[in-house]
């Protein structure tokens, strides 16, 4: 029952003026990303990061994640109104959703998949108040060799899962971690691959790295692709309100869903894709009406919907108690927090136990803004759609650059931003995957340190790893899923999209 | 009859088993050069020695699928598109550089990006960046404190 104590006091610190006004900012950019196609909820985070750090930590990480939540409520408005999905996560709404939108049932789908999204964050919000603090206490007992099997996990799973080869995801890893080395060696002093320039001794920021590759790459292939054919949304047509007949066919989906979406959110690599796939086959699976899948059904709208929000909130859970972020979008998180010098992990709920919980109380808070922002204010929503896309790239570039030499005001950041950016221009092009070399960057370091950490106190045996059983099975994991795609090739792979 | 001649079937993939070879040498010889060396556990050159040897590990990797047939369809570039956005890039970096300021930096920026997205408008592209240079400069150095490079335009305000 501390849980509960803990998110009361949350919800005091949640419902500061100081901190609604994050919350609201959080859902409103995060509904804007979510509808524009091409930005992500893990660029726009990756954007912010510069220009918030030297505003309140609890302020801005409530923000982000109001970012986060939004960014998977707006999503479906482009899916249903588009048929292009505004984030991965919601491709699978678009299959039934712009169908529903095409046969006059854009309304409808909308509020099902609003209603939807907040039911499965309320529920999956719930569950991460009560399992967090739970995870916590396991997470409290792991020794440095406990965290390096965790962070060899996190490596495999996510350079096996996102992209089309595990090659290809393993050398976006290995980029990451090259990057990591950089700069001065936390315990000797020395310097690593600095190669003489003074600017790389602090090592690469993340948010660089982060921007580099997310919006700069982005842009690029976008233009050299020319993917910016405009195309006009479907006007809502008739009432946006559901009838019985919609609720009675949709409150089952947003329960599965919820259960589908919040355990996959919070397994390593699980993503918020996964989950929407999984829901869609399921809702085909159980629906009394089969026949209607493909030309319209809501459950195709309101299952989906839910899982993706549901594993919002499930990612947050290895974010929060393990330091461990599960998705793109987490990962960049993860690079927030550490801007404010707080390390998530268990030590995370004892140090900073009102930024966590306001945090938590605070997700509350965001869901139910965003049913009001997303459900009767959708068509204000729609009209971003209008903004020309060549303005959009351009201000996307002009903040990012902004952002990156206002947080390191050189040339050399300047360059290093322009030369991920070009990096991941060819990372893309070539079917590379972008998460794994942030993933790396970030826990990279953390991983050489954790490790160390075992040395010193094994006295230099490295049998120590084998020795604790929790850090000897976690290593297995993780050999076992990084040799498993390379031994079964006909292994239908889940791949990941990435945003 | 087609010769059975060992080709390169798959030319970027050999281009990037080149180039992992070679940050798995630099790497390599970074990390021969470190010398304070830890009592006991572990020194600070071993997780390079380790990042050394995955690199060197992928590069055989990928040049083994070199020589498959490709996998990933080649798509078309369009290179005109992306040297516009490369030329606003260098825009923003001369600017600084040269003490040009921010707000002539992402002007060029800007204007020359939506150049790449088609935009053929560009004098009302520069305004257009003009503005919101301004208004980003005005708000992030007076309202965040956050210092933005400052050039001959900046110090108007």
């Amino acid at each position: 029952m501390d849980s509960l104590f803990y998110l009361f006091q949350g919800f005091a610190t949640a419902i500061e003026p100081a901190n609604l006004i994050y919350a609201a900012v959080g859902v409103i950019i995060g509904t804007a990303v979510g509808v524009l196609p091409g930005i992500g909820p893990a660029l726009t985070v990756a954007l912010l990061l510069p220009v918030t750090f030297k505003l309140d930590p609890g302020g801005s990480i409530i923000m982000f994640a109001g970012i986060y939540y939004g960014g998977m409520y707006g999503g479906s408005t482009t899916a249903i109104l588009l048929n292009t999905p505004g984030e991965s996560a919601s491709v699978v709404t678009a299959l039934e959703g712009n169908k529903m939108a095409r046969s006059g049932r854009g309304g409808p789908a909308l509020a099902t998949a609003a209603i939807g999204s907040f039911v499965a964050a309320l529920i999956a919000t719930i569950g991460l108040a009560f399992l967090a603090p739970m995870l916590v206490k396991v997470a409290v007992k792991f020794g440095p060799w406990d965290y390096f099997g965790l962070m060899l996990i996190a490596f495999v799973t996510v350079s096996a899962t996102f992209g089309s080869s595990p090659l290809r995801g393993l050398t976006s890893l290995a980029f990451g971690l090259w990057l990591g080395l950089m700069g001065i060696d936390q315990l000797t002093g020395q310097a690593r691959l600095t190669f003489g320039v003074p600017e790389l001794l602090d090592g690469v920021e993340v948010t660089t790295l982060a921007v580099g590759l997310f919006a700069i790459g982005e842009a690029l292939i976008v233009a050299s692709r020319h993917l910016y054919k405009p195309e006009k949304p479907i006007p809502v047509k008739g009432s946006i309100w559901m009838s019985k007949d919609d609720w009675k066919r949709s409150w089952k989906p947003w329960l599965r869903g919820t259960v589908i979406g919040f355990p996959i959110g919070a397994l390593p690599a699980g993503g918020a894709e996964i989950p929407t796939f999984l829901s869609y086959n399921v809702e085909r699976k159980l629906s009394d009406k089969p026949e209607e899948f493909g030309h319209g059904a809501i459950e195709g709208v309101a299952g989906p919907e839910a899982a993706n929000n549901a594993s919002a909130a499930g990612t947050l859970v290895p974010l929060l108690t393990l330091g461990l972020p599960t998705s793109a979008t987490a990962a960049v998180m993860l690079a927030g927090f550490q801007q404010y010098n707080i390390q998530p992990g268990p030590l995370l709920f004892t140090q900073h136990a009102d930024l966590v919980w306001g945090l938590v109380a605070s997700l509350f808070i965001a869901n139910v803004m965003l049913l009001v922002l997303n459900l009767p204010l959708v068509g204000l929503w729609v009209r971003l759609l209008k903004i020309p896309l060549p303005w959009l790239y351009a201000g996307i570039l002009v903040f990012a650059s902004m952002g990156t030499i206002a947080a390191n005001p050189s040339v050399v950041e300047l360059l290093l931003l322009t030369g991920f950016g070009v990096i991941g221009f060819f990372m893309r092009k070539f079917d590379y995957p972008i998460a794994p070399a942030v993933v790396g960057l970030i826990l990279g370091p953390l991983a050489d340190s954790a490790l160390r950490r075992s040395m010193q106190m094994s006295l230099g045996d490295p049998m120590i790893l084998f020795q604790h059983w929790s850090s000897a099975i976690m290593i297995g994991i993780a050999v076992i899923a990084l040799v498993a795609p390379f031994l079964f090739r006909g292994l239908s792979r889940f791949q990941q999209d990435e945003d | 009859m087609t010769s059975k001649t060992l080709s390169v079937a798959n030319r970027p993939v050999a281009v990037v088993a080149i180039i992992l070879l070679a940050i798995a040498v630099i790497t390599y010889w970074d990390a021969s050069h470190m010398k304070v060396r830890a009592s006991y556990g572990m020194s600070a050159s071993a997780a390079s020695y380790f990042v050394a040897i995955l690199f060197a590990a992928l590069a055989i990797g990928h040049l083994v699928s070199a020589f498959r047939p490709r996998d990933v369809e080649a798509e078309v570039t369009d290179w005109k598109a992306v040297s516009w956005i490369g030329l606003g890039l260098a825009g923003l970096i001369g600017s600084i550089w040269l003490g040009g300021g921010f707000i002539l930096g992402s002007t060029l920026l800007f204007a020359l990006t939506a150049r790449a997205f088609g935009n053929k408008t560009i004098i009302k592209d520069l305004c257009l960046g003009a503005i919101i240079g301004v208004i980003i400069f005005l708000m992030f150095n007076k309202l965040l404190t956050l210092a933005l490079p400052q050039g001959p335009l900046e110090r108007l305000f």
